[in-house]
């Protein structure tokens, strides 16, 4: 800060953020709706994302020009770093909620309701993880760890090391290397989707398991589909910085998108481990 | 109607300590509130540029700055102290005379003796205020919102352990007297409780909101002489053996919270 | 504000859009600030109306004005309307106008994310005041949305949820904006241990708030998939606990309470050097003990559920961390203390709202403290005596540091000197209406009334008679604070650079009011 005595670049005034705003009252109030059954809740939802897809476009493709301008500074691109990172931190505090529960559950609630004081509400219930509850009406089939779950985790790391070759590749400035690295990492997001996809309608056709499989079932699914939504997120985020590299965007110097991109897929990947080693197999 | 200021007059162990211990917190505060505002309105009336004050321009001292921030501590140490031993005893459930559950339910009260003398009584608790007083049709009497048709009766110095749990959802289960307070939750047994030393009818009321009628669900407890326990036991025996061919009212709570 | 922003002449913007769409479309941090502040004062009148029903209820025993269900709806909507609509809002207007301008930065890092941030609050308050108007009522389960209650409500609970994530959101790209701006914004020379302190507790409120707003957005989308997707995350029955959502709640909201007190610190801490005309005393205790009782404030949260029936050691624990807090709180009241000790000090209506802080606020500490004594909060535990402590502290203190901020920083907003007389009475109404609103409400909890009733036993009488008189002046003492404000935007006499003698800092460095652009090249700081 002390450094720098070029101008901090401050944005004209902008309409993108208005269009946000009435994306995200369309959708709350549209989804509100829906989830009663009033109409036109699920056509408000719709529109509601339809406008926020127009404004994530308009206002990335502007901050894009700008940064192709050359209008940012050493001082900007500090401040995306910054901002990049504490919005990683406000998501990892996102998780660990969850993670935070599946512990309560399986280490007070459960052997609370198996063994403690509450047990003679439930008689004969046991304990052990997995669990539906006591009050559970169907059997269900847990998620075993060493099937596509353990292929996941294979491509997510592999997808983790293609990206850094690909950011290899654009230090030194191959820009081959780069946009096959990319190439590579978003192929295997994909993959990793499919297969969580292929996972998913598994278990709910054959194995009966479903968000409702009591608290095995809604940690399962919570922690899963958020991962796999963040998965999404960032494989989109991925195709675009794929696309920007090959209409020749980013420098060997100057190339934030493309490492707060990697910064956070790196993030999605870490939180896979966690959901591996915790949610499936221990 | 008589104002109160202060906790209600303890009628059990715990809450007599609970009532010693507000007073002793309420006397420390005040003093160190009068130590700290005392200095400072101090300042306030005579470091005025009004009256002449020229501002000094010191804005640090370690020594005082460690002083007071090592006081405190020892202060609250002092009110940890008998804080700590009041919790170790309220927690200590073990060997009680009696055990009663008490299920809320929206909005009323499940009562179920479990063990000791009594054991195997039952019944359902609810408000006995009159439509008509809530909305301002009649009188409100002394104990308007806090009387029940059936009360809890437990006999004087005996230990009664209480166990909560809900139906539907969260209602707490309390009477100020006692320094009971016990969430009841449903799916969940928790429990606590008192050794009532002086006969007498204690009120409280469901703590914690359960919804439309969260006011209306008080507690009311009789606690009376053994010989007027072994009475109402008797009494209470009676009414449910005659209503015994009726199926029992609350048989399937339990099974109810699960669904 | 200014009529005529000073950066057009220069060409520094091509086209500035005028009318509402200057509004709409703006990235600058005084406009953005201004938003906020309106927006705030707003929610709180709205806030206030529900809470002036509530007390219209509890004038006498006995049901009189509204119905029971209704009644819980205006509690739940009144502590969220408050709280997220009125606090926090406020708050973070006043990081927007005067972060850049005691850093001396151009403009907070992200301007055009800084404007979504604010006009993401409408559509939330949109959400959460129509709910009150759909099928079935707004939420009716108190501001902590406990399940299972929440899982029975209807369509307006949604509602809630959806409002708390847009919210959400709002505050987390605030508070990622307020941090960027703080660690990389800097003007040259403006260390760290040199930033004025408001700066200081903003930076780590901003910490709290990146911690703990997606811990909140968690808790409520388990209530939503409870109750809608056949989720048992708070239910027994398919394995889960109702007091699981309680622990996750917590989690965020006792750094939530924190999030409403600390700015206001800051606050305190620049007004009360100015009016004593002396170095504020121990600058970097302040800082240290604003960082300690962040990082406590994450493990103390189950003091708010010492009568789910945890174990002992669990109960104690929570008892001592939460008694801890007392030390570094207790650091800042002496330090501010020793600040006034030997000065020179004049009592404007900022600083008369300061030192009304400091000494309704401790007070509000000390019945903090006296909850923090698990046996003693198992017996007023949601009783009005907790009703007592929250209003101490978020009102004579968040509040109250508010309007002292408010006054403080108006000259420089607005250019116009307030009217000295209207602010002194402003501040005479509140704090003794004030007082007769809430003190009382030690005594009603104490002796045993429960809160969020609509009716209640005779006993509690008198003390709820008075309280609703008390209630009824704090609110018409709002009123002179509105129309203090509106004459002083509207005119009155002109504001120096730095009006108060005693001031300091890069704020008064600029002229009053503040241009439209400032700081474009950053000030050299000694
Ligand atoms: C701005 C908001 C704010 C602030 C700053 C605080 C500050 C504190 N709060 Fe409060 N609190 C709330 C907002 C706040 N609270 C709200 C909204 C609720 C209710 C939520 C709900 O249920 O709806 C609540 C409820 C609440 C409870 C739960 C009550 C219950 O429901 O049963 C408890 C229990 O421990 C508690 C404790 C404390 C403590 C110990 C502090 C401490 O930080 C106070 C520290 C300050 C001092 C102690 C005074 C100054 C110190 C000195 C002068 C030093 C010398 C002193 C000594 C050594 C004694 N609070
Ligand atoms: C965060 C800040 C905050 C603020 C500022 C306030 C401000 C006030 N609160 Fe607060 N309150 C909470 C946060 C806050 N509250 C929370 C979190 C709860 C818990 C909710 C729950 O249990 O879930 C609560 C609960 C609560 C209760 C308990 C309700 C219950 O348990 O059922 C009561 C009762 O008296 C009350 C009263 C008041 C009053 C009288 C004010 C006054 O200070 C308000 C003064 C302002 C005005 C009155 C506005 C002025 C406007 C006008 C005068 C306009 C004139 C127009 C007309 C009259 C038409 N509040
Ligand atoms: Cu039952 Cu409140
Ligand atoms: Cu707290």
């Amino acid at each position: 800060m002390s450094s720098t005595l070029e101008k901090y670049f401050v944005p004209e005034p902008s309409r993108f953020p208005i269009f946000g705003s009435a994306a995200l009252l369309l959708i709350g109030a549209g989804a509100a709706m829906w989830l009663n059954r009033v109409s036109p809740g699920s056509w408000m939802v719709a529109a509601g994302f339809a406008t926020l897809i127009y404004m994530l476009f308009g206002w990335f493709g502007q901050v894009v020009r700008e940064s192709e301008g050359g209008k940012y500074g050493a001082q900007v691109d500090r401040s995306f770093r910054w901002s990049m990172g504490w919005f990683i931190f406000s998501e990892v505090m996102f998780f660990a909620a969850f993670f935070g529960v599946l512990f309560y559950v399986r280490v007070l609630a459960l052997p609370e309701l198996g063994s403690g004081k509450s047990a003679m509400l439930w008689d004969g219930f046991k304990s052990a993880w997995p669990n539906a509850g006591p009050y559970a009406e169907e059997a269900f089939t847990p998620m075993a760890a060493w099937g596509i779950p353990a292929i996941n985790t294979a491509i997510l790391l592999s997808s983790g090391v293609t990206l850094t070759w690909a950011h290899w590749g654009l230090l030194k400035g191959a820009r081959g290397q780069l946009i096959n690295g990319l190439a590579l990492t978003v192929l295997l997001g994909v993959i990793f989707l499919c297969l969580q996809a292929y996972e998913y309608h598994h278990a709910y056709a054959e194995m009966n398991l479903t968000l409702a499989s009591g608290i095995y079932g809604s940690t399962f699914f919570m922690l899963t589909g958020f991962h796999g939504m963040h998965v999404t997120i960032g494989a989109t985020m991925l195709i675009v910085i794929l696309a920007r590299s090959i209409k020749g965007h980013f420098t060997a110097e100057r190339h934030f998108a493309f490492e707060a991109v990697a910064w956070y897929w790196h993030f999605v990947d870490v939180v896979w481990l966690f959901l591996f080693v915790v949610v499936y197999w221990l | 109607a008589d104002a109160r200021y202060n906790l209600q007059p303890p009628v059990t162990g715990i809450a007599e300590q609970i009532y010693g211990m507000h007073s002793m917190m309420l006397v420390i505060c005040l003093v160190i509130f009068v130590g700290v505002f005392g200095v400072m309105f101090w300042s306030v009336f005579r470091h005025r540029k009004s009256k002449g004050a020229v501002a000094a321009h010191f804005h640090e001292n370690t020594a005082v700055e460690i002083a007071w921030t090592v006081v405190p501590v020892l202060i609250l140490l002092g009110m940890a102290y008998p804080a700590t031993k009041t919790v170790i005893s309220m927690k200590d459930t073990s060997n009680p005379d009696i055990t009663i559950k008490a299920t809320g339910y929206q909005w009323m009260w499940g009562y179920d003796y479990l063990k000791g003398e009594g054991e195997g009584v039952r019944f359902i608790s609810t408000l006995s205020t009159p439509r008509d007083q809530i909305e301002g049709g009649a009188a409100k009497g002394a104990n308007y919102l806090l009387e029940v048709d059936n009360p809890v009766v437990v006999p004087v110095g005996k230990k009664i352990r209480i166990l909560t749990t809900a139906n539907d959802v969260i209602h707490a289960w309390w009477v100020p007297a006692f320094g009971v307070k016990q969430d009841a939750i449903p799916g969940f047994i928790r429990d606590t409780w008192f050794r009532a030393e002086k006969e007498g009818v204690y009120r409280g009321n469901c703590a914690e909101l359960c919804g439309k009628e969260h006011g209306f669900m008080p507690i009311e407890v009789h606690v009376v002489s053994a010989a007027k326990y072994a009475e109402w036991v008797a009494a209470q025996k009676k009414r449910m053996a005659a209503e015994a061919q009726p199926a029992a009212p609350q048989a399937s709570a339990n099974t109810a919270a699960a669904g | 504000m200014s009529a005529v922003p000073h950066g057009l002449e220069h060409g520094h913007d091509h086209h500035h859009p005028s009318g509402l769409m200057r509004w709409i479309q703006t990235t600058n941090h005084k406009d953005i600030g201004t938003m906020y502040l309106i927006f705030s004062f707003i929610m709180f009148l709205s806030g206030g109306v529900m809470a002036l029903t509530i007390r219209a209820e509890l004038f006498q025993p006995g049901l009189q004005v509204v119905q029971p269900e209704f009644f819980n709806q205006l509690t739940t909507m009144h502590g969220l309307v408050m709280v997220f609509g009125a606090i926090m809002p406020a708050f973070v207007g006043f990081a927007n106008w005067q972060i850049p301008l005691m850093i001396g930065a151009s403009d907070m890092a992200f301007a055009r994310m800084n404007n979504w941030s604010f006009w993401l609050l409408p559509p939330a308050a949109i959400l959460l005041v129509g709910s009150f108007f759909v099928p079935g009522g707004a939420s009716a389960a108190g501001w902590t949305l406990y399940a299972p209650l929440s899982i029975q409500m209807g369509m307006g609970m949604d509602m809630a949820i959806f409002a708390v994530h847009i919210m959400g959101i709002s505050s987390i790209m605030g508070a990622i904006n307020i941090v960027v701006t703080v660690l990389n914004m800097r003007a040259p020379g403006m260390t760290l241990m040199k930033m004025p302190l408001f700066c200081w507790t903003w930076l780590i409120t901003a910490y709290l708030l990146i911690a703990v707003m997606p811990v909140l957005a968690g808790a409520v989308t388990m209530i939503l998939t409870d109750r809608h997707f056949g989720t048992s995350f708070f239910n027994a029955a398919g394995g889960g606990d109702p007091v699981l959502y309680q622990h996750v709640f917590w989690f965020f909201g006792h750094p939530e309470v924190y999030i409403m007190i600390l700015p206001a610190f800051g606050i305190v801490s620049q007004v009360i050097p100015t009016f004593a005309r002396k170095p504020l005393f121990g600058y970097a205790s302040m800082v240290y003990a604003t960082a300690s009782i962040a990082i406590l404030s994450f493990m103390v949260w189950a003091h708010h559920m010492f009568t789910t029936g945890m174990p002992a050691t669990g109960q104690l624990f929570f008892m001592y961390a939460t008694m801890l807090i007392a030390v570094p709180t207790g650091v800042k009241v002496f330090n501010w203390v020793a600040t006034m000790w030997r000065g020179s000090m004049t009592f404007e209506a900022p600083m008369l709202f300061s030192v009304g802080f400091l000494f309704v606020f401790t007070m509000g500490g000390f019945t903090g403290l006296i909850c923090a004594i698990a046996p003693i909060d198992i017996q007023i535990q949601d009783t009005y005596y907790v009703v007592a402590h929250f209003h101490y502290v978020l009102v004579a203190g968040s509040l109250f540091a508010l309007f002292s901020g408010a006054y403080y920083w108006l000259p420089k907003w607005t250019g116009h000197m307030y009217d000295e007389r209207l602010g002194k009475l402003h501040f005479w109404c509140s704090i003794i209406f004030f007082n007769i609103t809430f003190f009382p409400m030690h005594f009603l909890g104490l002796a045993g009334m429960p809160r969020r009733i609509p009716d209640y036993n005779p006993m509690f009488a008198d003390f709820n008679a008075i309280a609703t008189i008390g209630a009824f002046g704090f609110g018409l003492s709002q009123l002179i604070f509105l129309f203090t404000v509106i004459k002083c935007v509207r005119g009155g006499e002109k504001a120096a650079a730095k009006p108060w003698d005693g001031a300091e800092g890069l704020e008064w460095t600029v002229p009053s009011p503040a241009p439209y652009h400032t700081f474009e090249e950053p000030p050299q700081v000694k």
